[in-house]
Protein backbone atom coordinates (compact mmCIF):
# COMPACT_ATOMS: atom_id res chain seq x y z
CA UNK A 1 0.00 0.00 0.00
CA UNK A 2 1.29 3.44 -0.80
CA UNK A 3 1.86 6.19 1.58
CA UNK A 4 -0.30 8.65 1.45
CA UNK A 5 1.71 12.89 1.13
CA UNK A 6 0.41 14.17 4.59
CA UNK A 7 1.41 10.50 6.42
CA UNK A 8 4.75 10.79 4.27
CA UNK A 9 5.20 14.26 5.71
CA UNK A 10 5.10 12.95 9.00
CA UNK A 11 7.70 10.06 8.48
CA UNK A 12 9.54 13.08 7.04
CA UNK A 13 9.48 15.46 9.78
CA UNK A 14 10.31 12.76 12.31
CA UNK A 15 12.98 11.25 10.24
CA UNK A 16 14.19 15.06 10.09
CA UNK A 17 13.63 15.41 14.17
CA UNK A 18 15.58 12.46 14.48
CA UNK A 19 19.00 13.79 12.45
CA UNK A 20 18.49 17.18 14.32
CA UNK A 21 18.67 15.44 17.76
CA UNK A 22 21.51 13.26 16.55
CA UNK A 23 23.27 16.15 15.64
CA UNK A 24 22.53 18.45 18.63
CA UNK A 25 23.80 15.58 20.82
CA UNK A 26 27.29 15.04 18.59
CA UNK A 27 27.13 19.06 18.11
CA UNK A 28 30.15 19.47 16.49
CA UNK A 29 30.85 22.19 14.03
CA UNK A 30 32.91 20.32 11.52
CA UNK A 31 29.46 17.59 10.89
CA UNK A 32 27.20 20.99 10.65
CA UNK A 33 29.18 22.09 8.17
CA UNK A 34 29.74 18.83 6.33
CA UNK A 35 25.97 18.04 6.43
CA UNK A 36 24.76 21.25 5.14
CA UNK A 37 26.56 20.58 2.18
CA UNK A 38 24.70 17.10 1.79
CA UNK A 39 21.61 18.53 2.45
CA UNK A 40 22.33 21.33 -0.03
CA UNK A 41 23.10 18.76 -2.30
CA UNK A 42 19.85 17.04 -2.05
CA UNK A 43 17.77 20.37 -2.66
CA UNK A 44 19.41 20.98 -5.74
CA UNK A 45 19.45 17.39 -6.68
CA UNK A 46 15.87 17.31 -6.21
CA UNK A 47 15.11 19.89 -7.83
CA UNK A 48 16.94 19.39 -10.64
CA UNK A 49 14.91 16.21 -10.84
CA UNK A 50 12.00 18.04 -10.89
CA UNK A 51 12.48 19.28 -14.55
CA UNK A 52 15.63 17.17 -15.71
CA UNK A 53 14.14 13.37 -14.39
CA UNK A 54 10.55 13.85 -14.37
CA UNK A 55 9.63 15.65 -18.02
CA UNK A 56 13.08 14.90 -19.15
CA UNK A 57 14.76 18.13 -19.83
CA UNK A 58 18.60 18.19 -18.61
CA UNK A 59 19.52 21.94 -17.10
CA UNK A 60 22.80 22.29 -17.17
CA UNK A 61 22.25 25.95 -15.28
CA UNK A 62 21.72 24.66 -11.75
CA UNK A 63 24.55 27.03 -10.99
CA UNK A 64 22.72 30.11 -12.29
CA UNK A 65 19.84 29.18 -9.82
CA UNK A 66 21.59 28.63 -7.46
CA UNK A 67 23.58 31.68 -7.42
CA UNK A 68 20.33 33.52 -7.54
CA UNK A 69 19.40 33.05 -4.58
CA UNK A 70 22.80 33.31 -3.22
CA UNK A 71 22.94 36.80 -4.90
CA UNK A 72 19.30 38.08 -4.06
CA UNK A 73 20.49 37.31 0.06
CA UNK A 74 23.65 39.43 -0.53
CA UNK A 75 21.83 41.99 -2.06
CA UNK A 76 19.24 42.10 0.25
CA UNK A 77 21.75 42.04 2.97
CA UNK A 78 23.93 44.96 1.28
CA UNK A 79 20.24 46.86 1.28
CA UNK A 80 20.42 46.40 5.06
CA UNK A 81 23.73 48.50 5.28
CA UNK A 82 23.17 51.20 3.03
CA UNK A 83 19.49 52.31 4.42
CA UNK A 84 21.23 55.66 6.31
CA UNK A 85 22.74 56.22 2.90
CA UNK A 86 20.22 56.43 0.53
CA UNK A 87 16.96 57.25 3.13
CA UNK A 88 16.83 59.83 6.39
CA UNK A 89 14.12 60.03 8.52
CA UNK A 90 10.97 58.33 9.43
CA UNK A 91 11.43 56.07 6.18
CA UNK A 92 14.60 54.99 7.28
CA UNK A 93 13.55 54.07 11.09
CA UNK A 94 10.77 52.02 9.01
CA UNK A 95 13.18 50.13 7.41
CA UNK A 96 15.65 49.40 10.15
CA UNK A 97 12.46 48.20 12.08
CA UNK A 98 12.62 45.74 9.06
CA UNK A 99 15.98 44.80 8.09
CA UNK A 100 18.04 42.92 8.33
CA UNK A 101 15.73 40.06 7.12
CA UNK A 102 15.92 36.89 8.70
CA UNK A 103 16.96 34.22 6.62
CA UNK A 104 13.71 31.90 5.96
CA UNK A 105 12.50 35.35 4.56
CA UNK A 106 15.68 35.07 2.16
CA UNK A 107 15.03 31.81 1.25
CA UNK A 108 11.37 33.03 0.46
CA UNK A 109 12.83 35.88 -1.75
CA UNK A 110 15.54 33.59 -3.07
CA UNK A 111 12.81 31.29 -4.08
CA UNK A 112 10.37 34.21 -6.22
CA UNK A 113 13.77 35.15 -7.72
CA UNK A 114 15.25 32.11 -9.04
CA UNK A 115 11.14 31.05 -9.62
CA UNK A 116 10.80 34.20 -11.77
CA UNK A 117 13.99 32.72 -13.73
CA UNK A 118 13.15 29.19 -14.34
CA UNK A 119 9.91 30.45 -15.80
CA UNK A 120 11.40 32.91 -17.83
CA UNK A 121 14.17 29.95 -19.37
CA UNK A 122 11.11 27.96 -19.56
CA UNK A 123 9.46 30.61 -21.60
CA UNK A 124 12.32 31.44 -24.04
CA UNK A 125 12.91 27.99 -23.94
CA UNK A 126 9.84 26.43 -25.35
CA UNK A 127 10.86 25.26 -28.38
CA UNK A 128 13.87 23.78 -27.73
CA UNK A 129 14.35 20.11 -27.14
CA UNK A 130 17.24 17.59 -25.78
CA UNK A 131 20.97 18.95 -26.10
CA UNK A 132 19.35 22.56 -27.45
CA UNK A 133 17.85 22.64 -24.46
CA UNK A 134 20.92 21.88 -22.55
CA UNK A 135 22.88 24.05 -24.26
CA UNK A 136 20.59 27.31 -23.77
CA UNK A 137 20.31 26.33 -19.68
CA UNK A 138 24.34 26.20 -20.12
CA UNK A 139 23.99 30.23 -22.02
CA UNK A 140 21.92 31.07 -19.09
CA UNK A 141 24.76 30.56 -15.99
CA UNK A 142 27.44 32.24 -18.17
CA UNK A 143 25.18 35.02 -19.02
CA UNK A 144 23.64 35.66 -15.48
CA UNK A 145 27.58 35.22 -13.92
CA UNK A 146 28.65 38.27 -16.52
CA UNK A 147 26.20 40.07 -14.72
CA UNK A 148 27.18 39.38 -11.14
CA UNK A 149 30.55 40.19 -12.23
CA UNK A 150 29.68 43.67 -13.46
CA UNK A 151 27.27 44.70 -10.75
CA UNK A 152 29.22 46.56 -8.43
CA UNK A 153 26.37 46.79 -6.07
CA UNK A 154 26.68 42.71 -5.12
CA UNK A 155 30.61 43.48 -4.58
CA UNK A 156 31.21 42.57 -8.46
CA UNK A 157 34.62 40.24 -9.14
CA UNK A 158 35.88 40.94 -5.94
CA UNK A 159 33.03 39.26 -3.94
CA UNK A 160 31.18 40.34 -1.48
CA UNK A 161 31.58 39.65 2.53
CA UNK A 162 29.38 38.66 5.25
CA UNK A 163 29.71 38.32 8.48
CA UNK A 164 27.38 36.20 10.39
CA UNK A 165 26.65 36.08 13.59
CA UNK A 166 27.59 33.58 16.33
CA UNK A 167 24.68 32.74 17.59
CA UNK A 168 20.92 33.22 17.22
CA UNK A 169 18.36 33.11 20.38
CA UNK A 170 15.03 31.98 19.77
CA UNK A 171 12.24 32.15 22.39
CA UNK A 172 15.68 32.91 25.14
CA UNK A 173 17.36 30.00 23.51
CA UNK A 174 20.50 30.18 21.99
CA UNK A 175 21.72 28.25 19.14
CA UNK A 176 24.88 27.92 17.40
CA UNK A 177 24.69 29.59 14.09
CA UNK A 178 25.82 27.17 12.04
CA UNK A 179 23.48 24.65 14.04
CA UNK A 180 20.73 27.05 12.73
CA UNK A 181 22.04 26.91 9.29
CA UNK A 182 22.02 23.51 9.26
CA UNK A 183 18.09 23.25 10.60
CA UNK A 184 17.45 25.41 8.34
CA UNK A 185 18.46 23.40 5.07
CA UNK A 186 17.39 20.25 6.74
CA UNK A 187 14.09 21.70 6.46
CA UNK A 188 14.22 22.47 2.97
CA UNK A 189 15.22 19.23 2.06
CA UNK A 190 12.23 17.96 3.89
CA UNK A 191 10.32 20.30 2.07
CA UNK A 192 11.94 19.52 -1.37
CA UNK A 193 11.36 15.95 -0.64
CA UNK A 194 7.89 15.74 0.31
CA UNK A 195 6.58 18.23 -2.73
CA UNK A 196 9.14 15.63 -5.03
CA UNK A 197 6.99 12.85 -3.48
CA UNK A 198 3.59 14.66 -3.73
CA UNK A 199 4.35 16.29 -7.99
CA UNK A 200 5.48 11.94 -8.68
CA UNK A 201 1.94 10.95 -7.72
CA UNK A 202 -0.52 13.42 -8.75
CA UNK A 203 -2.10 14.59 -12.01
CA UNK A 204 1.25 17.03 -12.85
CA UNK A 205 3.20 14.07 -12.19
CA UNK A 206 1.58 12.40 -14.75
CA UNK A 207 1.88 15.66 -17.30
CA UNK A 208 5.64 15.59 -16.29
CA UNK A 209 5.99 12.03 -17.86
CA UNK A 210 4.06 12.64 -20.15
CA UNK A 211 6.57 15.25 -21.51
CA UNK A 212 8.86 13.13 -21.02
CA UNK A 213 7.85 10.14 -22.80
CA UNK A 214 6.22 11.98 -25.99
CA UNK A 215 5.38 15.65 -26.20
CA UNK A 216 3.02 15.40 -29.06
CA UNK A 217 1.22 12.36 -27.66
CA UNK A 218 0.59 14.16 -24.36
CA UNK A 219 -1.05 17.06 -26.34
CA UNK A 220 -3.39 14.34 -27.86
CA UNK A 221 -4.26 13.37 -24.95
CA UNK A 222 -4.85 16.75 -23.90
CA UNK A 223 -1.60 17.76 -21.77
CA UNK A 224 -1.49 21.34 -22.12
CA UNK A 225 2.14 20.54 -22.44
CA UNK A 226 3.66 24.53 -22.36
CA UNK A 227 1.63 25.23 -19.41
CA UNK A 228 2.79 21.73 -17.34
CA UNK A 229 6.25 22.58 -18.35
CA UNK A 230 6.46 26.01 -17.40
CA UNK A 231 5.32 24.83 -13.73
CA UNK A 232 8.07 22.42 -14.02
CA UNK A 233 10.85 24.79 -14.71
CA UNK A 234 9.26 27.34 -12.03
CA UNK A 235 9.37 24.53 -9.18
CA UNK A 236 12.74 23.37 -10.07
CA UNK A 237 14.31 27.37 -10.62
CA UNK A 238 12.68 28.46 -6.87
CA UNK A 239 13.98 25.08 -5.28
CA UNK A 240 17.43 25.89 -6.39
CA UNK A 241 17.21 29.25 -5.23
CA UNK A 242 15.82 28.18 -1.65
CA UNK A 243 19.27 26.45 -1.42
CA UNK A 244 21.20 29.10 -2.28
CA UNK A 245 19.72 31.90 -0.40
CA UNK A 246 21.27 30.70 3.08
CA UNK A 247 25.04 30.10 1.06
CA UNK A 248 26.68 33.58 1.49
CA UNK A 249 25.98 33.37 5.47
CA UNK A 250 27.20 29.73 5.68
CA UNK A 251 30.21 30.55 3.76
CA UNK A 252 30.62 33.96 4.77
CA UNK A 253 32.17 35.41 1.15
CA UNK A 254 30.80 35.05 -1.89
CA UNK A 255 32.18 35.53 -4.82
CA UNK A 256 30.81 34.42 -8.78
CA UNK A 257 32.83 31.99 -9.42
CA UNK A 258 32.25 30.23 -6.17
CA UNK A 259 28.16 30.83 -6.42
CA UNK A 260 27.96 29.43 -9.94
CA UNK A 261 31.06 26.76 -9.65
CA UNK A 262 30.97 23.97 -11.66
CA UNK A 263 30.33 21.62 -8.86
CA UNK A 264 26.89 23.01 -8.25
CA UNK A 265 25.70 22.40 -11.76
CA UNK A 266 27.75 19.04 -12.68
CA UNK A 267 26.35 17.92 -8.86
CA UNK A 268 22.99 18.35 -9.35
CA UNK A 269 23.25 16.42 -12.56
CA UNK A 270 25.47 13.64 -10.88
CA UNK A 271 23.39 12.93 -8.32
CA UNK A 272 19.48 12.28 -9.51
CA UNK A 273 21.51 10.21 -12.50
CA UNK A 274 23.21 8.17 -10.03
CA UNK A 275 20.42 7.69 -8.01
CA UNK A 276 18.38 7.02 -10.50
CA UNK A 277 16.30 9.91 -11.93
CA UNK A 278 12.57 8.45 -11.80
CA UNK A 279 11.46 8.91 -8.43
CA UNK A 280 12.12 11.14 -5.50
CA UNK A 281 14.03 8.73 -3.93
CA UNK A 282 16.82 8.58 -6.43
CA UNK A 283 18.05 12.30 -5.80
CA UNK A 284 18.44 11.73 -2.44
CA UNK A 285 20.38 8.52 -2.49
CA UNK A 286 22.24 10.05 -4.92
CA UNK A 287 22.87 13.53 -3.13
CA UNK A 288 24.03 11.54 0.55
CA UNK A 289 26.42 9.04 -1.15
CA UNK A 290 28.08 11.19 -3.61
CA UNK A 291 28.17 14.54 -1.20
CA UNK A 292 29.38 11.93 1.57
CA UNK A 293 32.13 10.57 -0.33
CA UNK A 294 32.93 13.95 -1.83
CA UNK A 295 33.08 15.15 2.07
CA UNK A 296 35.05 12.79 3.02
CA UNK A 297 37.92 13.07 -0.22
CA UNK A 298 37.88 16.71 0.89
CA UNK A 299 39.32 15.97 4.39
CA UNK A 300 41.32 12.91 3.59
CA UNK A 301 42.59 13.21 -0.12
CA UNK A 302 42.00 16.90 -1.26
CA UNK A 303 39.34 19.18 -2.41
CA UNK A 304 40.53 19.58 -5.91
CA UNK A 305 39.46 15.60 -6.07
CA UNK A 306 35.61 16.14 -5.53
CA UNK A 307 35.04 16.65 -9.16
CA UNK A 308 37.16 13.95 -10.14
CA UNK A 309 34.99 11.57 -7.80
CA UNK A 310 31.74 12.78 -9.70
CA UNK A 311 33.25 12.36 -12.95
CA UNK A 312 34.60 8.58 -12.47
CA UNK A 313 31.39 7.96 -10.69
CA UNK A 314 29.14 8.78 -13.55
CA UNK A 315 30.98 7.37 -16.06
CA UNK A 316 30.75 3.87 -13.77
CA UNK A 317 27.06 4.24 -13.31
CA UNK A 318 26.32 5.53 -17.05
CA UNK A 319 28.11 1.75 -17.87
CA UNK A 320 26.72 -0.30 -15.00
CA UNK A 321 23.75 1.21 -14.05
CA UNK A 322 22.04 3.74 -16.64
CA UNK A 323 19.08 4.17 -14.37
CA UNK A 324 20.40 4.96 -11.92
CA UNK A 325 20.83 2.74 -8.27
CA UNK A 326 16.90 2.70 -8.14
CA UNK A 327 16.89 1.77 -11.57
CA UNK A 328 19.31 -0.99 -10.87
CA UNK A 329 17.24 -2.34 -7.99
CA UNK A 330 13.84 -2.34 -9.59
CA UNK A 331 15.26 -4.14 -12.20
CA UNK A 332 16.35 -7.27 -9.55
CA UNK A 333 12.80 -7.03 -8.55
CA UNK A 334 11.71 -8.03 -11.84
CA UNK A 335 13.85 -10.53 -12.35
CA UNK A 336 12.55 -11.99 -8.98
CA UNK A 337 9.03 -11.68 -9.73
CA UNK A 338 9.22 -12.96 -13.63
CA UNK A 339 11.35 -16.17 -12.98
CA UNK B 1 -28.17 18.69 -39.95
CA UNK B 2 -24.92 20.62 -39.32
CA UNK B 3 -21.62 18.85 -39.84
CA UNK B 4 -20.00 17.91 -36.78
CA UNK B 5 -16.54 18.69 -38.93
CA UNK B 6 -16.10 21.97 -41.10
CA UNK B 7 -12.88 21.99 -42.84
CA UNK B 8 -13.21 25.02 -44.92
CA UNK B 9 -10.45 25.80 -47.90
CA UNK B 10 -7.20 25.11 -45.40
CA UNK B 11 -4.20 25.97 -47.16
CA UNK B 12 -0.87 24.32 -45.83
CA UNK B 13 2.52 25.13 -46.88
CA UNK B 14 5.62 23.89 -46.03
CA UNK B 15 8.34 25.99 -47.61
CA UNK B 16 7.81 25.95 -51.03
CA UNK B 17 5.83 22.71 -51.25
CA UNK B 18 1.79 23.20 -50.89
CA UNK B 19 0.99 20.29 -48.81
CA UNK B 20 -2.99 21.22 -48.38
CA UNK B 21 -3.92 23.14 -51.20
CA UNK B 22 -7.90 24.60 -50.41
CA UNK B 23 -9.30 21.40 -49.06
CA UNK B 24 -13.06 21.76 -48.07
CA UNK B 25 -14.24 18.62 -45.99
CA UNK B 26 -17.78 17.90 -44.17
CA UNK B 27 -18.44 15.22 -41.40
CA UNK B 28 -21.68 15.01 -40.62
CA UNK B 29 -22.11 13.58 -36.96
CA UNK B 30 -21.92 9.76 -36.92
CA UNK B 31 -20.44 8.85 -40.02
CA UNK B 32 -17.78 6.58 -41.25
CA UNK B 33 -15.36 8.73 -43.44
CA UNK B 34 -12.62 6.71 -45.26
CA UNK B 35 -9.80 9.41 -46.02
CA UNK B 36 -7.56 7.73 -48.89
CA UNK B 37 -4.84 9.08 -50.93
CA UNK B 38 -1.26 8.00 -52.31
CA UNK B 39 1.99 8.68 -50.16
CA UNK B 40 2.97 12.44 -49.88
CA UNK B 41 -1.04 13.51 -50.90
CA UNK B 42 -1.59 15.65 -47.54
CA UNK B 43 -3.70 12.95 -45.80
CA UNK B 44 -1.81 13.04 -42.21
CA UNK B 45 -0.62 16.63 -42.56
CA UNK B 46 -5.12 17.35 -42.98
CA UNK B 47 -5.14 15.60 -39.79
CA UNK B 48 -2.39 17.51 -38.00
CA UNK B 49 -4.25 20.65 -39.24
CA UNK B 50 -7.58 19.19 -37.88
CA UNK B 51 -6.26 18.06 -34.68
CA UNK B 52 -3.80 21.47 -34.22
CA UNK B 53 -0.89 19.61 -34.33
CA UNK B 54 0.40 21.65 -37.38
CA UNK B 55 -1.32 25.34 -37.49
CA UNK B 56 -3.26 25.88 -41.23
CA UNK B 57 -2.01 29.43 -42.94
CA UNK B 58 -5.29 29.90 -44.65
CA UNK B 59 -8.94 28.55 -44.55
CA UNK B 60 -10.96 27.45 -40.86
CA UNK B 61 -11.67 24.37 -39.05
CA UNK B 62 -14.70 24.25 -37.15
CA UNK B 63 -15.70 21.40 -34.93
CA UNK B 64 -18.95 21.28 -33.21
CA UNK B 65 -20.74 24.53 -34.38
CA UNK B 66 -17.73 26.53 -33.06
CA UNK B 67 -14.17 27.25 -34.64
CA UNK B 68 -11.26 25.73 -33.50
CA UNK B 69 -8.53 27.97 -35.63
CA UNK B 70 -5.34 28.99 -33.25
CA UNK B 71 -6.78 26.42 -30.39
CA UNK B 72 -3.60 24.17 -29.47
CA UNK B 73 -4.23 20.33 -30.30
CA UNK B 74 -4.47 20.42 -26.27
CA UNK B 75 -8.03 22.55 -26.42
CA UNK B 76 -8.82 20.83 -29.87
CA UNK B 77 -8.63 17.01 -28.06
CA UNK B 78 -10.56 18.87 -24.60
CA UNK B 79 -13.43 20.11 -27.19
CA UNK B 80 -13.55 16.43 -28.72
CA UNK B 81 -11.21 15.71 -31.49
CA UNK B 82 -8.92 12.28 -30.64
CA UNK B 83 -6.66 10.57 -33.28
CA UNK B 84 -4.77 7.90 -32.98
CA UNK B 85 -1.16 7.96 -34.89
CA UNK B 86 0.12 6.65 -37.62
CA UNK B 87 3.22 5.19 -35.71
CA UNK B 88 2.26 4.37 -32.01
CA UNK B 89 3.55 6.67 -29.69
CA UNK B 90 2.51 5.52 -26.52
CA UNK B 91 3.86 6.82 -23.09
CA UNK B 92 7.11 4.06 -22.95
CA UNK B 93 7.49 4.63 -19.62
CA UNK B 94 4.39 3.63 -17.76
CA UNK B 95 2.14 0.92 -17.66
CA UNK B 96 -0.98 -0.04 -20.07
CA UNK B 97 -3.76 1.21 -17.63
CA UNK B 98 -1.12 4.53 -17.04
CA UNK B 99 -1.35 5.39 -20.74
CA UNK B 100 -5.26 5.60 -20.27
CA UNK B 101 -4.81 7.75 -17.55
CA UNK B 102 -3.63 10.56 -18.97
CA UNK B 103 -6.73 11.59 -21.09
CA UNK B 104 -9.17 10.60 -18.50
CA UNK B 105 -7.36 12.99 -15.94
CA UNK B 106 -6.63 15.96 -18.82
CA UNK B 107 -9.26 15.59 -20.63
CA UNK B 108 -12.57 14.07 -18.91
CA UNK B 109 -11.83 15.47 -15.71
CA UNK B 110 -11.49 19.33 -17.05
CA UNK B 111 -14.32 18.69 -19.04
CA UNK B 112 -16.78 17.35 -16.79
CA UNK B 113 -15.58 19.63 -14.16
CA UNK B 114 -15.71 17.46 -11.19
CA UNK B 115 -12.67 14.63 -9.58
CA UNK B 116 -13.24 11.53 -10.57
CA UNK B 117 -12.46 9.11 -6.99
CA UNK B 118 -9.22 7.12 -7.31
CA UNK B 119 -11.32 3.76 -8.02
CA UNK B 120 -13.51 5.66 -10.89
CA UNK B 121 -10.41 5.97 -12.13
CA UNK B 122 -9.18 2.86 -12.57
CA UNK B 123 -12.34 1.23 -13.56
CA UNK B 124 -12.48 3.12 -16.69
CA UNK B 125 -9.27 2.30 -17.29
CA UNK B 126 -9.56 -1.28 -17.36
CA UNK B 127 -12.99 -0.74 -18.61
CA UNK B 128 -11.06 0.42 -21.62
CA UNK B 129 -8.57 -2.02 -22.12
CA UNK B 130 -11.31 -4.73 -21.79
CA UNK B 131 -12.82 -2.84 -24.75
CA UNK B 132 -9.82 -3.54 -26.93
CA UNK B 133 -9.11 -7.10 -25.25
CA UNK B 134 -5.55 -5.49 -23.25
CA UNK B 135 -7.29 -6.08 -19.78
CA UNK B 136 -4.58 -8.92 -18.76
CA UNK B 137 -2.05 -6.74 -19.74
CA UNK B 138 -3.08 -4.02 -17.34
CA UNK B 139 0.55 -3.44 -15.57
CA UNK B 140 2.86 -4.16 -18.21
CA UNK B 141 4.58 -1.78 -20.37
CA UNK B 142 4.02 -0.57 -24.33
CA UNK B 143 7.21 -2.53 -25.24
CA UNK B 144 6.09 -6.04 -24.12
CA UNK B 145 2.97 -5.43 -26.92
CA UNK B 146 2.82 -6.84 -30.46
CA UNK B 147 2.46 -4.34 -32.99
CA UNK B 148 -1.45 -5.18 -32.93
CA UNK B 149 -1.44 -4.53 -29.63
CA UNK B 150 -0.03 -1.45 -29.74
CA UNK B 151 -2.62 -0.23 -32.40
CA UNK B 152 -5.46 -1.13 -29.86
CA UNK B 153 -3.57 0.87 -27.23
CA UNK B 154 -3.27 3.45 -29.14
CA UNK B 155 -7.08 3.37 -30.24
CA UNK B 156 -7.80 2.90 -26.41
CA UNK B 157 -6.31 6.36 -25.66
CA UNK B 158 -7.90 8.08 -28.23
CA UNK B 159 -10.93 6.87 -26.95
CA UNK B 160 -9.91 7.52 -23.15
CA UNK B 161 -10.85 11.24 -23.95
CA UNK B 162 -14.44 10.27 -24.98
CA UNK B 163 -14.06 12.04 -28.29
CA UNK B 164 -16.98 13.17 -30.38
CA UNK B 165 -14.89 12.38 -33.69
CA UNK B 166 -12.29 9.97 -34.16
CA UNK B 167 -9.75 10.17 -36.06
CA UNK B 168 -7.63 7.27 -36.80
CA UNK B 169 -4.49 7.37 -38.85
CA UNK B 170 -3.35 4.14 -40.62
CA UNK B 171 -4.13 2.06 -37.36
CA UNK B 172 -4.03 -1.21 -39.51
CA UNK B 173 -1.05 -0.66 -41.89
CA UNK B 174 1.80 -3.76 -41.61
CA UNK B 175 -1.34 -6.21 -39.95
CA UNK B 176 -2.28 -9.27 -40.86
CA UNK B 177 -5.90 -10.09 -42.56
CA UNK B 178 -7.21 -11.29 -39.22
CA UNK B 179 -5.74 -8.24 -36.93
CA UNK B 180 -7.52 -5.51 -39.70
CA UNK B 181 -10.33 -7.66 -39.25
CA UNK B 182 -10.29 -6.82 -36.05
CA UNK B 183 -9.21 -3.73 -35.32
CA UNK B 184 -12.15 -2.54 -38.08
CA UNK B 185 -14.73 -4.69 -35.99
CA UNK B 186 -13.50 -2.34 -32.63
CA UNK B 187 -14.20 1.01 -35.10
CA UNK B 188 -17.23 -0.04 -36.16
CA UNK B 189 -18.41 -0.77 -32.36
CA UNK B 190 -17.23 2.67 -31.55
CA UNK B 191 -19.05 4.21 -34.40
CA UNK B 192 -22.36 2.33 -33.15
CA UNK B 193 -21.99 4.36 -29.82
CA UNK B 194 -22.16 7.30 -32.00
CA UNK B 195 -18.81 8.51 -32.62
CA UNK B 196 -18.00 10.05 -35.92
CA UNK B 197 -14.92 8.32 -37.05
CA UNK B 198 -12.89 9.32 -39.99
CA UNK B 199 -10.51 6.88 -41.08
CA UNK B 200 -7.09 7.04 -42.95
CA UNK B 201 -6.17 3.68 -44.54
CA UNK B 202 -4.06 2.66 -47.81
CA UNK B 203 -5.92 -1.12 -47.35
CA UNK B 204 -8.37 -0.72 -50.02
CA UNK B 205 -10.56 -3.95 -48.40
CA UNK B 206 -10.87 -2.08 -44.89
CA UNK B 207 -12.01 1.16 -46.43
CA UNK B 208 -14.50 -0.07 -48.52
CA UNK B 209 -16.34 -2.53 -45.98
CA UNK B 210 -15.70 0.16 -43.29
CA UNK B 211 -16.52 3.65 -45.09
CA UNK B 212 -20.08 5.24 -46.13
CA UNK B 213 -18.61 7.82 -47.69
CA UNK B 214 -15.06 8.17 -49.17
CA UNK B 215 -12.98 11.10 -49.85
CA UNK B 216 -9.79 11.37 -52.28
CA UNK B 217 -6.39 13.52 -51.48
CA UNK B 218 -4.15 14.02 -54.33
CA UNK B 219 -1.16 16.06 -54.16
CA UNK B 220 -3.02 17.97 -51.82
CA UNK B 221 -6.13 18.69 -53.64
CA UNK B 222 -9.26 16.94 -52.79
CA UNK B 223 -10.24 15.00 -56.21
CA UNK B 224 -13.10 13.17 -55.09
CA UNK B 225 -15.84 12.63 -52.72
CA UNK B 226 -18.54 10.43 -52.34
CA UNK B 227 -20.08 7.27 -52.15
CA UNK B 228 -17.06 4.72 -52.28
CA UNK B 229 -18.38 2.35 -55.15
CA UNK B 230 -18.71 5.67 -57.48
CA UNK B 231 -15.67 7.02 -55.81
CA UNK B 232 -13.54 4.16 -56.60
CA UNK B 233 -14.47 4.24 -60.17
CA UNK B 234 -13.94 8.04 -60.97
CA UNK B 235 -11.75 8.37 -63.59
CA UNK B 236 -9.31 11.06 -61.95
CA UNK B 237 -8.88 8.57 -59.19
CA UNK B 238 -8.43 5.40 -61.08
CA UNK B 239 -5.75 7.68 -62.59
CA UNK B 240 -3.99 8.85 -59.43
CA UNK B 241 -3.49 5.21 -58.33
CA UNK B 242 -2.74 3.27 -61.56
CA UNK B 243 -1.28 6.11 -63.71
CA UNK B 244 -2.61 6.91 -67.18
Amino acid sequence: MRVNTTKFAFITIAVGAAVMAFAHWFNVDYLYFASYTILQFIVLATAWNILGGYCGYVNFGSAAFFAMGAYSSVALHKFDTLIDHWFSGSFAAILHAVFPLPIPILILFGAIVSGIAGFGMGYLTLRLRGSFFAIATLALAVVLQTLVVNWEYVGGSRGAYIIRPESIEFAGITINYIEYLFGLMLLLAMISLVTARAIEHSQLGFGFATIRDDELAAEACGVPTLRVKLIATTISGAFMGMAGAPFPYYIGYLQPSSAFGLEYAVNSIAMPMIGGTTSWVGPLVGAILLGSAQQYATVTISSAVNLLIVGLMLVGFVIIAPNGLIGLVQGWRRAWRKP
Amino acid sequence: MTALLHVDNITKRFGGFVALDGIDLEVQPGERLGLIGPNGSGKSTLVNCICGTLQNESGSVSFDGQTVDGLAAHERTHRGIARSFQLPRPFHSMSLADNLRIPLLYTVRTREGMLHAHSDLNARCHELLEMVGLAKKARQLPRDLTQVEMRKLELARAMAAEPKLLIADESMAGLSHSEIEDILALLVRLNERGITVILIEHIMSAVMSFSQRLAVLVSGKKIADGKPEDVVRNPEVVRAYLGQ
